[in-house]
């Protein structure tokens, strides 16, 4: 793609002014370190520290997930990398250049070389679709021609050529974000911020946007963030994910790590919204929690790495116990199996013991939900 | 009618047009950037200024609740300065800008205040400078609104150019009370009125239309 070549030529040289290089590793492109940020009270509302004791680095090239719940101070993070905001203590590098100490003109040039796209678009309402992805050009002052040369093969890169003389109040969601990918690509960022992009799109959209954005990841290099509350998001796209809550980063490191062996209660309650592992009401509304005569007891597992599609057939095999499968749901991150299966065996304890004995030796684990008729 | 009294009335038109068109186009060359700045300068806000903001807020309020019959009685001596006498077409321009000013500020506040606030961030995001963020994107996203209050902003001043003919200010307000009021010519009074009447009915139809033409937000839902 001839997009891709041009990427690293035409920067402007001084957008970056270089850091002293003991403190940051060539392979970070944002580096938090010991950040905080405290918003001051204001007309009776109390102070608030929504960022508090952050420190990680977000490898270059690569695409980081930055997940949290509202609140979790997942906006103020953005603001801090895009240079909107200053840290209340520590510093934030974005590539080699701490952006937290700039201010006027050399922020406005650093926020050049960092692409952003929003959750609502945030297109103009009163340009063409053509003359949004020139806005930034504008900005920072290209000439008529390069912009209109520009703009064509953004227009192409996103797949939206046709649509070129069109108003947002004429496109879809899913072409309105194209064009705001194109706009946030248009000068040649290294790093793109992606704040909540799909949060507003139907599911098929999302699919289509998060696709795009793998792939200009593969062409351009560029290095993204994928700010987001939704885990689907996240295990589509990202390498390395960051959890974050109540302005805390509470778990990182690599999508399937996290995700298969969550450690703190918030990454375990966005796991289960995408494997959904609460029991069916239809089942938990007949558990009964002493065993029931004839009955089944009701056997929840987790699965977290490999070996639960086969879980049924084993117990058959190496225990013959027939295990009868309530529900199960059984997801893939990272090329690993993560989900939960409700199992139901023969009431009997000898039998629930044999098989929990089976289930911790071979590293599920595993709890008993109760029993049923 | 008498082709004279339509004369009178054509010579009268003529100025209350030039007495509007010469405010209205002073008070938007003086009321967009005050608009605009009282629309931006709040704590937090782009050009923040919040002392700057709530001085000149005071400015415009204390303008805006004069009555304006008062406002061209007070400022006489302010009005000879500027336009060498206090009498006539031209001299009723001063007062008539005084006026429509801060209205107009104000209206241009409320318009562009309309603007999502997101679209600022975004243009701040991308490294655009305050003076950027009100040309490429408060202004042309207001500009509905902004041609909707310049309308209402004109058809006010067509009120208050009647009013200066009070003062001896011309126009057709001078005309009304001279030949209709005074002089106890009804028909005059009528002719006045309607000339009145299919001048706002113009300019606001002609306003409705051009914010139509300028906005992209639903015209193809």
């Amino acid at each position: 793609m001839n997009v891709h070549q041009s990427l690293a030529a035409s920067r402007p040289p001084e957008a970056f002014p270089p850091i002293a290089s003991d403190v940051v590793a060539e392979d970070a492109m944002v580096r938090f370190e010991a950040v905080s940020k405290t918003y001051p009270a204001y007309r009776g509302k109390p102070s608030v520290k929504a960022l508090q004791a952050i420190d990680f680095a977000i490898p270059r090239g690569a695409i980081t997930g930055v997940i949290g719940r509202s609140g979790a101070g997942k906006s103020s993070l953005v603001r801090l990398i895009n240079g909107l905001e200053k840290p209340t203590t520590g510093r934030v590098i974005v590539d080699n250049s701490d952006i937290s100490a700039l201010s006027g003109r050399a922020v406005r040039l650093a926020q050049r070389s960092i692409g952003m796209i929003f959750q609502h678009f945030n297109l103009l309402s009163s340009r063409t679709a053509a003359d949004n992805i020139a806005l930034p050009l504008e900005i920072a002052g290209w000439s008529r021609a390069e912009i209109a040369a520009r703009v064509s093969e953004l227009l192409d890169l996103v797949d939206i050529a046709d649509k070129r003389n069109r108003y947002p109040s004429e496109l879809s969601g899913g072409q309105k974000q194209r064009i705001g990918i194109a706009r946030a690509l248009a000068t040649r960022p290294n790093v793109l911020l992606s704040d909540e992009a799909t949060s507003a799109l139907d599911p098929q959209t999302t699919r289509s946007i998060l696709d795009l954005l793998a792939n200009i990841n593969r062409e351009l290099g560029v290095t993204i963030i994928l700010i987001t509350h939704e885990m689907s998001v996240v295990r589509q796209l990202a390498k390395e994910v960051i959890v974050l809550d109540a302005g805390h980063v509470v778990e990182r490191g690599h999508v399937a790590d996290i995700f298969t062996h969550p450690q703190h209660a918030i990454t375990q309650s966005f796991l289960s919204e995408v494997l959904g592992d609460a029991v069916p009401v239809s089942l938990s509304s007949r558990l009964q929690q002493q065993p029931v005569p004839g009955g089944q007891a009701v056997i929840r597992v987790l699965v977290r790495g490999d070996g639960g599609d086969r879980l049924v057939a084993r117990l058959s095999r190496e225990l013959a116990i027939d295990a009868a499968m309530l529900s199960a749901r059984i997801d893939e991150i990272g090329g690993q199996q993560v989900g939960s299966l409700t199992l139901g065996v023969p009431g009997d304890e000898a039998v629930v013991a044999r098989v929990l004995s089976f289930l911790v030796q071979h590293r599920f684990s595993a709890e008993r939900l109760g029993y049923v008729a | 009618m008498s082709p004279e009294l339509i004369n009178l009335i054509i010579q009268a038109t003529g100025e209350s047009l030039f007495m509007v068109a010469v405010s209205a186009s002073l008070g938007t060359l003086f009321g967009l950037p005050i608009g605009v700045f009282l629309a931006t300068s709040r704590k937090g806000e782009l050009f923040a200024a919040p002392a700057a903001n709530a001085i000149l807020g005071m400015i415009v309020n204390a303008t805006r609740s004069t009555p304006f019959i008062i406002l061209v009685v007070a400022i006489i001596p302010f009005t000879r300065l500027v336009a060498g006498t206090s009498i006539g077409s031209g001299a009723a321009i001063v007062p008539l800008t005084i006026a429509s000013t801060p209205f107009i500020a104000r209206l241009v506040e409320g318009a562009i205040r309309e603007v999502d606030a997101g679209l600022i961030e975004t243009a701040s995001s991308f490294g655009a400078t305050p003076l950027q963020v009100v040309l490429k994107v408060l202004i042309p996203e207001a500009l509905p609104g902004l041609v909707l209050s310049l309308t209402l902003a004109v058809v006010s001043l067509l009120g208050y150019s009647a009013m200066v003919g009070a003062v001896g200010g011309g126009g057709l307000g001078d005309l009304g009370i001279r030949y209709g009021y005074q002089r106890f010519m009804p028909g005059m009074m009528l002719a006045v009125v309607v000339v009145l009447i299919v001048l706002v009915q113009t300019v606001q139809t002609a306003g409705d239309y051009l914010a139509r033409r300028v906005n992209r937000r639903l015209r193809h839902r």
